[in-house]
């Protein structure tokens, strides 16, 4: 026989009230499985974007500093917007300068401050119309040093572009546009008076995913020869990445860059990965903190069953409160007998309601993140005691009125209830 | 020798304010029962004995005056002070039997006394208890509902008596009894009174009053006749 009397008159009316207990708990189950399941998704969520970005966290992208902060950055699919590190000392609008391309001396300038930190190449890029076939669409077109493309860009099909006329595409494009070896592609649009120029496919690269430098996954790459043919702009480079081999030497690559060339003006501005993580991971934070909100609607109805049964529970043991009272026991025991009532529905709630969230949550996380990897977690699993105990805590403060009115009952006025 | 009395109630009022007009339950009424006694209140309904005894019983307090049991004046008390007088010093025997129907037999007479010893019964007290009132151990395991009248209202005769109290309060004992049984009670009674104990009995069954040694008739709240 449990030894504290009163807990043993708390469970026993539990169990007494076996149905009406269970539904009040299922109550709480919900509500700790929507927060915590909502909760392990988000974490999972933050935890999966940052490996991702992290992973590029070793590029630094530079671009000529055209005011205004230096703009955004374009991805693959969606654009991620952040905002540029301008590393300028005195960055005022008389300064800033007006060409909006990096100069080949300036390139021979990066090359100087950053070479010995990694591997720095310039890009041309643009958008253009292109026509496969009947086809028409546009696509993000590269123009790279022939030297570079060895050491930047992963071929999964073909080789290279070394002559005019020749391009490599990333795997994506090849997919919308169907298109394979020796495919050809027109580039150009003529309404808009444009040289337009037939291409021949002749690689293919690998998918690369999500990317700060060079989002290859949905563009063309060309040769600088090419390029210019083109679009024109002969050594005028959109942008110049450094990939640095030592993630150690981030800042020291940036100092470098800032004390090379912007030591007067701010003549480039240079991003790294680091603002866009933060900027994510406090978007993801947000949206999983808004999502967790919703859930815990679910415990305030719970909640409001919770003190619903209680309620039904102190009216209903009216009499019994009387008898308790009458023949010697406290009010502090009346108040800890509905309380314990309340606490073991909320152990009970949130103790289901964690075996069930890891294994709604897992599937919710599989669904919502793609991956499971970060599942089994510190900051994933975090979620189950965190919500379990808000679940508790909640039947605590449901249970606190009902068992206060029970407590502070008139014994006689109980003693004569029917 | 003069003894303190174990109940002393000197010039008590009880009014309850209602909005038609206050009811005087108790009207300036001074009683005294001593240790030993067996006394028996009498009157009809409306006369103030429920509220009376709720007053001795340590359930209520009065409005003026001074009520002292076992020489405590309990309208010092605090709530917590009234509810230890109810544990220790008084036993309650209701009309209703009024068990807890989620312990069983044995339980609702340990219960009192977990209350105030904060652990089991060790020394068989209970258990004694119960076969002096003739409840047998197979029957102490059944909840109350389980148990008929007479049963029930041993039952609650020995939690009554499981912490010693001085003084046995019985409100109607025997109500909810047929005759037969009544006396039984009655007969148990005039048992733990002939033991020493003092027993108060709130009746309006003359039969039940003519048990006591002593009759104080009250009404419209005032003693009539002790």
């Amino acid at each position: 026989m449990i030894k504290d009397i009163i807990l043993q008159l708390s469970i026993r009316s539990i169990r007494l009230n076996f149905l009406r207990s269970v539904l009040a708990a299922i109550g709480i189950v919900i509500g700790v499985v929507a927060i915590a399941s909502m909760g392990m998704m988000g974490a999972n969520m933050t935890m999966s974007v940052t490996q991702q970005l992290s992973a590029m966290a070793n590029v630094l992208v530079v671009k000529a500093d055209t005011g205004g902060g230096g703009g955004g950055f374009s991805f693959g699919g969606g654009t991620g917007q952040s905002s540029s590190t301008s590393t300028s000392k005195k960055s005022s609008s008389s300064t800033i300068s007006t060409i909006d391309y990096i100069t080949k001396s300036e390139l021979d300038d990066l090359q100087h401050a950053a070479g010995k930190y990694g591997l720095v190449y310039p890009l041309y890029e643009t958008s253009d119309k292109i026509v496969v076939g009947d086809n028409q669409g546009r696509a993000t077109i590269y123009g790279m040093v022939d030297t570079d493309m060895g050491s930047v860009l992963t071929l999964d099909q073909g080789e290279l572009p070394k002559s005019a006329g020749a391009v490599a595409i990333g795997p994506t494009l090849a997919d919308r546009q169907g298109l394979a070896l020796g495919s050809r592609i027109t580039i150009g649009d003529e309404t808009k008076n444009e040289t337009v120029q037939k291409f021949r496919v002749v690689g293919i690269l690998k998918e690369k995913g999500l990317s700060m430098d060079l989002n290859s996954d949905n563009a063309i790459i060309m040769t600088e020869k090419s390029y210019v043919g083109i679009v024109g702009g002969d050594e005028q480079y959109d942008q110049v990445n450094v990939i640095v081999s030592d993630i150690q030497n981030i800042n020291a690559t940036k100092d470098a860059i800032t004390n090379q060339l912007n030591y007067k003006k701010s003549v480039v501005t240079i991003q790294d990965s680091s603002r866009m993580l933060s900027s994510i991971t406090s978007t993801v934070g947000t949206l999983t903190t808004f999502v967790m909100a919703i859930a815990g609607i679910s415990l305030l109805v719970a909640a409001t069953s919770i003190f619903n049964v209680m309620m039904m529970s102190v009216t209903e043991r009216i009499r019994e409160i009387g008898i308790l009272r009458s023949i010697g026991t406290q009010k502090g025991e009346v108040r800890r007998m509905f309380l314990y009532e309340a606490i073991i529905l909320g152990l009970v709630g949130a103790g289901i309601g964690a075996v069930m969230s890891i294994i709604l949550g897992w599937l919710v996380v599989l669904a919502m993140v793609g991956t499971t990897d970060y599942f089994f977690t510190y900051q994933s699993l975090i979620y189950v005691p965190v919500s379990m105990a808000i679940g508790i805590a909640i039947c605590i403060v449901s249970g606190v009125y009902p068992a206060w009115r029970a407590a502070n009952l008139d014994p006689i006025e109980a003693l004569r209830a029917d | 020798m003069q003894q303190v009395p174990v109940i002393e109630l000197t010039d008590v009022s009880k009014v309850y304010p209602l909005p038609s007009g206050d009811v005087i339950a108790l009207d300036h009424m001074s009683i005294r029962i001593d240790s030993g006694e067996f006394v028996a209140i009498m009157g009809p309904s409306g006369s103030g004995k429920s509220t009376l005894l709720n007053q001795i019983g340590g359930l209520d307090v009065p409005t003026s005056g001074t009520l002292k049991i076992t020489g405590k004046n309990i309208r010092k008390m605090s709530d917590i002070e009234l509810t230890n007088l109810r544990l220790n010093a008084i036993g309650y025997i209701f009309q209703k039997f009024n068990l807890i129907p989620l312990l069983s037999a044995y339980e609702n007479v340990e219960y009192p006394y977990i209350l105030k010893h904060r652990c089991n019964d060790t020394t068989g007290r209970v258990s004694r208890l119960l076969a002096d009132m003739g409840i047998d151990r197979k029957m102490a395991k059944h909840k109350p509902a389980e148990l008929s009248g007479g049963q029930q209202q041993r039952v609650a005769v020995a939690r009554a008596l499981v912490n010693d109290p001085a003084t046995l309060l019985c409100d109607e004992p025997t109500g909810n009894l047929d005759t037969k049984t009544g006396a039984q009670i009655m007969d148990m009674l005039a048992d733990l009174h002939s033991k020493g104990r003092t027993i108060i009995v709130v009746t309006h069954d003359p039969s039940i009053g003519a048990r006591a040694q002593r009759i104080i008739r009250i009404k419209d709240g005032k003693v009539e006749a002790a």
